[in-house]
């Protein structure tokens, strides 16, 4: 038997059996829908039926509708795309890097992390799609021979690289989760009453056995696609980065980007897992699997990352002064003091300031605290891309075209119609998929689950006898 | 009559490892576990082989590089080389540094999407397939052994007063 450091806190409360877990997990499928779930569908669906209008609207008359002018030609949408791809890091880092340094407590959070990533990246590709204007053409970003034109795409381009980066992110996240996915299909199946039920989630589970080559297989498959995917995280956001950072821009132009920005997707993606794990686990009354432990570890995350942040805004901060560039130091002397200081000073109480509260560990297990912060943090690192982007154009080279950007309805729309779809996703996964990778929790049940945790060896052996000669 | 399926269904994962290997070696061939999770240890004991597809992986993963590399080549290289800015692609080797987080890219997608397929082809779980596991409650919280009587040289009166030893649940036959 596998035993861990008894300092350790259990990873699951209680004494559940191995079906009371699946009882638990599978409980929102097997049963109606609640109020609480109704009612968030319902604002959810209003707000994406909103962003659909939206975006509807900004098709048909042109991005001219946005706040955009010739100075600022990226605002909100690109700010929104890099916030959400950000958010969308979380998930695989947490499967992948979580599974490479066999951490037990990935388990509980894997599946609604990984669920968030996937909704999160598909959020973020509508708005590099939706900026082309033109979006019918918006298949010309792949590698296409002549006849659609005179050239092949650019290969040199970071526009490009993001392209590729952004949906081999997308896809390899889907497979990885739904892979997961599999057999925990496959006991819903193998419980189902309802036909329909029945017949949705066998289609679902891929006609799954569970046998001992089947999962050799599926460990296999799980430790080698978290190694595809740890460093296809960390390439995802540099190469977000560099779609900045290899232009001229001052404030753009440095080298520091690519591992600044990751940090930075880390700490909000944490956070937003944070934001919806709390309300999940109270609502769908996990709180036995995702316990105040999981909670900590994932703030202890969230101080980690904000730490790398804040360092990585000081430095860009010094190195601007240090560098004797007179663009570069007025691009942040701008930032500090310009008219989007507002904007400055919010990004850098919620990313630098505020984490380091969790220093405390009565704050950093204090659930409402945690929520806040959380909310906070994801603020914060919204402004922090608003700063970048919006801060670093909006003056330029020649201050007669200097201006102010000024977001529209539509602009406002399709951000919150971002956060409508998102939800509505959500809402749909808590209620179809199983919410946890409760097959996995139970293996470590024995590891990490409270009742067995500090139990000796005999107790052990007296509650699960091997031989019938061994009872009495 | 001499080939009837012998199954052993235990309810616990620690109960079905420690009987295993009581079975093994009592000269009994284990020739299949169904479980809900995948029991840790199991493997040497009832003689699985350790699986190749993780080598699988790599030669995708190779097979994508090669593709992107070649492909960059002809379109950037070769086909129309594109001038921006005044740095002209001349040649595969002082264009690489650019062509890098794209080969990356395609050699992960390649590896991750190869490797899941040939996953389940081995497998052989497809979408609209039937589960093939003997019982249902295998996929929740029941461990069972699979045993041919034709797979070893004991009878299967023998085999199953060996079974009858450990704290097995139930012993069904089909």
């Amino acid at each position: 038997m596998h035993k861990e450091a008894a300092i350790r806190e259990p990873l699951i409360l209680g004494s559940p059996t191995y079906s009371d877990i699946s009882n638990d997990v599978l409980h929102s499928i097997e049963h109606k829908p609640t109020k609480l779930w109704k009612v968030l569908m319902v604002i959810a669906t209003i707000a994406a039926l909103w962003g659909v209008g939206c975006i509807l609207y900004l098709i048909g008359v042109g991005i001219g509708t946005w706040g955009l002018n010739n100075t600022v030609g990226w605002a909100w949408d690109i700010t929104n795309f890099v916030w959400w791809v950000g958010i969308g890091h979380a998930g695989t880092l947490i499967s992948a890097v979580l599974l490479l340094f066999r951490q037990k407590w990935r388990m509980a959070i894997n599946r609604p992390a990984e669920a968030m990533t996937i909704f999160a990246v598909f959020m973020a590709g509508t708005f590099p799609m939706i900026h082309m204007g033109r979006i019918w053409m918006a298949y010309w970003v792949m590698p296409i021979p002549n006849q659609f034109g005179s050239l092949w795409v650019n290969f040199n381009s970071p526009l490009l690289w993001d392209v590729f980066a952004i949906s081999t992110y997308l896809s390899v996240s889907l497979v990885f989760w739904y892979i997961g996915l599999i057999p925990d299909f496959g006991s819903i199946r193998d419980r189902a009453t309802r036909p329909v039920q029945k017949l949705m989630y066998s289609l679902l589970s891929f006609g799954w056995t569970g046998n001992a080559k089947a999962w050799q297989r599926f460990e296999e498959v799980s430790l080698v696609l978290a190694g595809l995917a740890t460093p296809l995280v960390f390439s995802v956001h540099s190469i977000v980065s560099m779609d900045f950072a290899t232009s001229v821009i001052p404030g753009w132009h440095t080298t520091i980007f690519p591992p600044y920005f990751v940090a930075g997707a880390v700490f909000s993606g944490f956070a937003m897992v944070q934001t919806l794990m709390i309300i999940v686990r109270k609502a769908m009354r996990l709180e036995q699997y995702v316990t105040i432990k999981h909670i900590e570890y994932m703030n202890l995350v969230i101080i980690v990352t904000g730490s790398i942040v804040g360092v990585a805004y000081l430095t860009e901060l010094f190195i601007s002064a240090y560098s004797g560039v007179e663009y570069e130091s007025y691009a942040f002397i701008n930032r500090l003091s310009g008219p989007y200081w507002w904007s400055y000073a919010i990004m850098m109480t919620c990313n630098v300031v505020s984490p380091h509260l969790f220093w405390s560990k009565k704050l950093r297990t204090n659930l409402a605290f945690t929520f806040i912060m959380s909310i906070v943090v994801n603020i914060g690192m919204w402004f922090e891309r608003f700063v970048i982007i919006v801060t670093s154009v909006h003056r330029d080279y020649l201050p007669s075209s200097w201006s102010m950007f000024y977001p529209t309805w539509v602009d406002i729309g399709v951000f919150i119609g971002t956060l409508g779809i998102f939800s509505v996703f959500y809402l749909l996964f808590l209620k179809y998929f199983p919410v946890l990778a409760f097959n996995e929790v139970k293996s470590i049940l024995k590891s990490s689950g409270e009742q067995y945790k500090n139990m000796s060896d005999e107790e052990f052996k007296k509650l699960h006898p091997v031989f019938k000669k061994d009872i009495k | 009559m001499s080939d009837k399926t012998i199954y052993a269904i235990y309810d616990d994962d620690y109960v079905l490892l420690e009987s295993a290997k009581h079975l093994v070696d009592k000269g009994i061939h284990i020739r299949d576990v169904f479980s809900p999770f995948p029991i840790h240890g199991i493997d040497p004991v009832i003689g699985l082989a350790r699986t190749r597809i993780a080598m699988t992986a790599f030669i995708y993963g190779m097979i994508g590089i090669s593709l992107a590399l070649t492909g960059m080549w002809f379109m950037m290289i070769h086909d129309w080389p594109l001038n921006v800015g005044g740095k002209p692609n001349f040649s595969l080797l002082t264009n690489i540094p650019s062509f890098i987080p794209v080969t990356f890219e395609f050699g992960v997608l390649c590896a991750a999407h190869g490797m899941a397929i040939t996953f389940m082809l081995r497998n052989w779980t497809l979408p609209g397939f039937k589960g093939r596991n003997p019982y249902p409650r295998t996929t929740d919280d029941r461990f069972v052994m699979e045993i041919h009587a034709a797979d070893s040289d004991l009878s299967q009166e023998e085999i199953k007063s060996f079974i009858n030893e450990t704290c097995v649940l139930e012993i069904d036959e089909k």
